[in-house]
């Protein structure tokens, strides 16, 4: 063990489960020794450590994906990177030390007093386990798990040992790896069989897993004819000491389950968003992600969606909005690995300022699964000339009996739209922004109201300024 | 004399280094209804456009004033804020933007003392009852697969709501059947009552259902006769061609 875990060590007895008395951090870099501390300061079974450390080595002998944004993914440097870190310093994560514009946004947006205390320090850790309990009392009644990732491998070890890794595996890519290697927070959350869970599931507790690390970890098991919808994040700008984010996140529906899973993500501008998304679905599961991205330097993620049983349905629904700085490289994988099963995609992105967009899409479907059915459509809009948006689309059919339909659209804002808006007494600002929700309305529509104001006002902030 | 609300005065406008409207004088009272008319091409659309300021129209000299103001430092959106409507002849569609939001959203940058919630709602169900517009078309997106009648409904119902000082209907008339043309010229006649009304057609069915006050044949991007309501039944009569032989 290092000195400085050593140190900490010393503390967490007493301050662990206080985080307003506890100050663990690490070190910046990654070692072996880094991983078996943050596995041991967590209390983890053997079982747990062995994973880590498997994916550690694992890690260190990947090399970088040699797709995407090489030259933005090779400027990561892991070694300037904090591992793991729960602060409660306050005059380090005071709300004064929050960067002026991400204030204002928060301002503007009018997110609740509680998060800004989170931003600002400890108080607001209260605020959102309140909000957390309240939640959990109620779905306990139906006999459903939900806690933050670390509660669930303590209470819940031989749920989590059958099903962690099973879906992505700590080998999947670099990223997974790291992520198995470090992991901490993230949600666990179990719905027994023939639950259906009528109101979505929030993870506001996430928040505090956010203050412990970047590379929260997420495992989503919905049993046999159960229903859950989870939503995560929120879509206040996500402020990050650290520039490396790099969740997993699995999701396992069994037979005849449906999983939605909704989330809105907005990074600050300096943040790599790294994430590998997967879900398994049984026979007659369905599986939706619904996926919004907005902000960071880059963000590479594909939810993903492995149809197993036959009859299973995905549905990936996903938006990336690229500013100044920024490449969203994003879009949705599905495998048809069953006869029968069905897919649709609907990816939507902007493009502004110079930013850049791409699609990347992989369906297949293989020899054996037939009678598969899947609908791909891209939209990409580009405000101006700056900026840019690509495609990559990748199909493997293995059979002639799948019906597979694929759409791509790119499209710019016309200037009769501009003039339309604008003798209706809307600025040129409040008309980009009422043209930019509107193209990002058939995903909007699918999120839960105060998700779908917020993005909208987000998206119109992003507007201003801008023009001219 | 009734209160002047705009005045176009030797206005020459040029698209893309093309001249369209060579020397065109207009004055528009507020209470009066005026028709202008001619040909494809004579610069009818123009002018709306201008007067509202279309970027892509280039006055090459020339005034516009809105109520006695020089409107050349207006932006478009502050032109209607002003109090100026342009009813276009091919609307643009915004997908994704629900027509209710829109309504309420323009009615809230544009009269000066909005209504809200309640009363907004009051206000847009009797205007959209006054047009025979189903609940319906609230949730649709602006113009985004209307049909021609549809869209042109709902350039009136616009009109209603934002209550302009100065109306121009550029060919609002074409593509509606005689039904839904009656009830378009029953908007357009509420509005008219209080505000300046600039009707550009090439037809007199219109204006049978909108008695103009005056009707203006315009060709070559100049208004070369002024009459009343009997200048359109010659024009529908006699054509254009009369017209530039005496001009």
């Amino acid at each position: 063990m290092s000195d400085d875990a050593q140190e900490i060590i010393g503390d967490y007895k007493y301050g662990f489960h206080d985080p307003e008395n506890s100050t663990i951090r690490f070190d910046k870099g990654l070692s072996e020794q880094v991983v078996r501390d943050i596995s041991e300061l967590k209390n983890e079974p053997q079982w747990m450590t062995d994973i880590r450390v498997k994916a550690y080595r694992h890690f260190v002998e990947r090399v970088m994906p040699e797709w995407g944004n090489c030259s933005l993914l090779n400027m990561i440097d892991f070694e300037n990177v904090t591992y793991f870190l729960r602060s409660s310093d306050q005059t380090e994560k005071s709300w004064d030390d929050v960067p002026d514009d991400i204030k204002n946004t928060f301002n503007r947006l009018g997110i609740p007093e509680a998060e800004q205390k989170w931003l600002g320090g400890v108080t607001a850790q209260y605020e959102s386990e309140a909000v957390y309990h309240s939640i959990r009392e109620d779905l306990e009644e139906q006999g459903v798990i939900f806690l933050d990732m670390d509660s669930g491998l303590k209470e819940y070890p031989e749920i989590v040992k059958k099903y962690f890794g099973t879906v992505i595996p700590h080998s999947d890519n670099k990223f997974s790896a790291l992520n198995t290697a470090v992991w901490s927070g993230g949600s666990f959350l179990y719905i027994p069989k023939g639950v259906h869970v009528e109101m979505p599931v929030q993870a506001y507790f996430r928040i505090n897993a956010k203050n412990m690390g970047q590379f929260e970890r997420t495992l989503i098991i919905a049993d046999e004819g159960s229903s859950v919808h989870y939503v995560e994040g929120c879509t206040a700008p996500s402020y990050s000491t650290d520039s490396l984010h790099s969740a997993v996140v699995e999701l396992i529906a069994m037979d005849g389950a449906k999983i939605r899973y909704s989330t809105v993500q907005n990074w600050s501008s300096n943040v790599y968003n790294l994430v590998t998304k997967r879900a398994v679905a049984h026979r007659n599961a369905t599986v939706e992600w619904v996926d919004g991205n907005i902000g960071s330097k880059l963000t590479m993620k594909y939810p993903s969606v492995l149809l197993k049983g036959e009859g299973a349905h995905a549905e990936v629904i996903s938006v990336a909005y690229a500013g100044k700085g920024q490449h969203q490289d994003t879009g949705a994988k599905v495998h048809h690995l069953a006869s029968n099963t069905t897919s649709n995609i609907l990816s939507k992105s902007i493009s502004k300022g110079g930013g850049r967009s791409s699609y990347r899409g992989l369906l297949q479907v293989t020899p054996k699964s037939t009678g598969c059915r899947s609908k791909v459509v891209c939209d990409a809009l580009i405000l101006d000339e700056d900026s840019r948006s690509d495609t990559y689309p990748t199909m493997e059919i293995g059979n002639s009996t799948s019906d597979l339909e694929h759409e791509a659209s790119v499209s710019k804002v016309s200037s009769d739209q501009l003039f339309y808006l604008m003798s209706r007494g809307f600025s040129e600002e409040e008309a980009m922004g009422l043209i930019v929700n509107g193209f990002f309305e058939p995903f909007t529509r699918e999120l839960p109201m105060e998700y779908a104001v917020e993005l909208n006002k987000l998206l119109e902030l992003e507007m201003e300024g801008s023009i001219g | 004399m009734a209160d002047e609300i705009l005045r176009v005065e030797d206005l020459h406008v040029s698209v893309e280094g093309t001249p369209i409207l060579k020397g065109l004088s207009l004055t528009i009272h507020r209470g009066e209804i005026h028709a202008i008319m001619g040909r494809n091409g004579a610069g009818k659309s123009t002018l709306a456009n201008v007067v509202m300021g279309h970027p892509a129209y280039e006055i090459t000299s020339g005034n516009i004033f809105f109520k006695g103001e020089p409107l050349e430092d207006l932006e478009v959106f502050q032109r209607a804020r002003a109090g100026m409507f342009l009813s276009f002849q091919y609307p643009a569609a915004i997908p994704g933007v629900q027509v209710g939001t829109f309504l309420k959203k323009s009615v809230a940058s544009v009269r000066d003392d909005p209504p809200k919630g309640r009363a907004f709602r009051k206000e847009l169900t009797a205007a959209m009852d006054k047009l025979s517009m189903d609940k319906s078309f609230l949730s649709r997106y602006v113009n985004d697969g209307f049909s021609g009648g549809e869209k042109k409904r709902l350039e009136i119902l616009q009109m209603l709501l934002l209550q302009p000082h100065l109306a121009l209907l550029d060919e609002t008339d074409s593509g509606l059947d005689i039904d839904a043309l009656r009830i378009v010229a029953q908007g357009i006649n509420e509005v008219a009552a209080d505000s300046a009304c600039l009707i550009i057609t090439h037809y007199q069915r219109l204006l049978d259902l909108v008695k103009p006050h005056y009707v203006h044949a315009m060709i070559d991007g100049a208004i070369i006769r002024t009459g009343g309501p009997e200048l359109a039944l010659e024009l529908e009569d006699r054509g254009y061609d009369w017209l530039e032989v005496t001009a």
